[in-house]
């Protein structure tokens, strides 16, 4: 038409490439944004190490578990806490976290900024599951540098071991993204957020063995607790960080890592649902 | 289509309506805005301003009414229109960890073919603080960053909202020079303001926003009937002090000095953009008023 003819805009979705290399470059702002926020570092990111430590310490009196009566065969009570918090710190990164996070960043102007300029929603979530996944992986070789070198817990020696605990670790962390994603539209604002978001996952954390001993659990409390999906978690993790006789323990006898698997895949579908369809850059009416 | 260097106006609104339940925030305004144009939306607070603003940048739904910015319909504008657009908010509290210079780096990777990072830095002043994080800024600096954020994507329109609020008058004076330069690189501009002579300084026509309702629109020195605008002739004399409107000042000062010689306390006042602004948004109230 004229000289000054301007690019036309497309209509749709913005292409791949440009929202996977936006995904990275919001990782790398988010991560160190998470890094800047010192009091943010000492709450969430040292909780599951800070827990294992007081655990570990305030029990060590108390001998093995599950050994074979005469003080032969058992573990230590730290390397019995070990997996119920590596699956705390995920799914706390993941939900709670980044939950609280996004409902501040929706209260703070943050969204309301990014929703005004061309960045592709799919690279805000990218970059959270970049950071979540970045952080997570921080805190468990943290976790886990501790457990070994402080308090001599025996991490799993076989490449059969560590595989199983990848495919769980990423899943969980997928899963917690898009749950944390979708449980930051339900405060009404940032400051309600820890308010609202810390005690479903105070809960959660209790019923599902993340301090107790699952296993002390009465049965309806195991059957609420298996409706979500940390116990999931939990289970899948105790299959990685607990002899394999453990197994006998658990609700079906078996490590049951099929179901696990089905329970924690679903919570993501459910979570992507729910992130997909609620998320705001802002509300549009009020 | 999407072109705007056609003739076709960068903004039309057309009987534009936002309602919220039983309240009506605004009630069928229109205006077009040109190519290159520098156009202030004047108007009190809870004109409605504000909410209209928010419509053409895409952040509210409207009621009725339509709304083409750039050729596209601001409710389903995606991320390539948004890639034109530059924003500059109310002002807002985030980020503050982040150093300045890398927070703007940040929004430039979202555009195609953004500014020079330390240029933007250096036009909004604040090449010495590029190292400051955020939160220690000053309430002026944070909306140089907010300005600079704006304008980092080099955008064909650039929304203002309130852009100088908070301002020292040193800094408003810096605002508007970077203003002009912004337009004059064909930007077209939509600035909302308390300050009239902001809006006097800085753009090409107005429309003054009262209770939802536009009531006047139109170059800058052509706002208000003409009626507001007849000069006040001042004077003293024995009698104490008198104050003529008048068409015809220059006839009215010649027939005092031919009657008494050099009339004392002598002014010929023509009405300011602010008088003639408080006249629209007063007469307006009083014509809400119910009977």
């Amino acid at each position: 038409m004229t000289a000054i003819e301007t690019i036309a805009p497309v209509p749709g979705r913005p292409r791949l490439g440009r929202v996977l290399a936006l995904g990275m470059e919001r990782t790398r702002y988010e991560v160190r944004s998470y890094f800047r926020a010192g009091d943010a570092v000492f709450f969430t990111f040292l909780f599951p190490t800070v827990m294992f430590v007081i655990f570990a310490a305030a029990f060590s009196s108390t001998g093995t578990v599950g050994g074979d009566g005469h003080g032969h065969g058992g573990i230590s009570i730290a390397a019995y806490y070990l997996p119920g918090l590596v699956a705390a710190g995920i799914v706390l990164s993941g939900v709670q976290n980044l939950g609280i996070d996004i409902a501040g960043e929706r209260s703070d102007g943050t969204l309301k900024r990014l929703g005004g300029s061309p960045l592709p929603v799919g690279s805000y979530f990218l970059g959270k599951v970049g950071m979540v996944l970045t952080t997570a992986i921080a805190q468990l070789l943290l976790l886990l540098g501790v457990a070994h070198f402080a308090f001599g817990v025996a991490l799993p020696g076989s490449a059969s071991l560590w595989s199983r605990f990848a495919w769980i670790f990423l899943l969980s962390v997928l899963m917690s993204v898009v749950l944390g994603i979708g449980i930051s539209g339900l405060p009404r604002s940032g400051r309600s957020a820890s308010a609202v978001i810390v005690p479903i996952l105070l809960v959660l954390q209790f019923i599902s063995g993340v301090y107790f001993n699952f296993a002390d659990l009465p049965d309806w409390l195991k059957s609420v607790a298996g409706v979500f999906p940390l116990k999931w978690v939990a289970q899948g993790m105790r299959s990685v960080f607990l002899p394999d006789r453990f197994a006998t323990a658990e609700q079906t006898g078996t490590w049951d890592l099929g179901t696990a698997a089905l329970m924690i895949g679903g919570w993501a579908v459910v979570g992507l649902v729910i992130a997909l369809t609620t998320f705001r850059w802002v509300r549009k009416d009020r | 289509m999407t072109t705007t260097g056609s003739g076709e106006p960068v903004v039309a609104v057309r009987d534009l309506t936002i309602r919220y339940g039983d309240h009506t925030a605004v009630a069928g305004v229109s205006f077009e805005i040109e190519h290159g144009e520098t156009f202030a939306l004047l108007g009190p607070n809870g004109a409605g301003k504000s909410t209209t603003i928010e419509i053409l940048e895409g952040y509210r739904r409207r009621s009725g009414g339509d709304a083409r910015v750039l050729g596209v319909d601001p409710g389903t504008g995606g991320v390539d229109w948004k890639a034109r657009l530059g924003i500059v908010l109310q002002s807002s509290a985030e980020a503050g960890s982040v150093p300045v210079r890398e927070q703007l780096a940040h929004f430039a990777s979202f555009y195609p073919r953004p500014r020079d990072v330390d240029a933007t830095l250096e036009a909004v002043g604040l090449a010495d603080a590029a190292r400051t994080r955020v939160r220690a800024l000053s309430g002026g600096q944070r909306r140089r960053l907010d300005v600079a954020l704006g304008i980092v994507g080099r955008p064909e329109m650039l929304f203002l909202d309130e852009p100088t609020t908070g301002f020292d008058p040193a800094a408003r004076l810096r605002a508007w020079d970077l203003v002009e330069r912004t337009r004059a690189l064909g930007t077209t501009i939509l600035l909302t303001t308390h300050y009239l002579d902001e809006a006097a300084e800085l753009s090409d026509r107005a429309a003054v926003i009262v209770g939802g309702r536009l009531v006047d629109i139109g170059r800058i020195d052509a706002i208000g009937s003409p009626a507001d605008r007849i000069p006040v002739v001042r004077w003293q004399d024995a009698d104490g002090r008198h104050e003529k409107r008048t068409d015809e000042p220059g006839r009215v000062v010649a027939a005092l000095v031919a009657a008494g010689g050099e009339p004392a306390g002598l002014e010929v006042v023509r009405p300011s953009l602010e008088d003639v602004y408080l006249g629209l948004i007063g007469h307006r109230s009083l014509e809400e008023q119910p009977a």
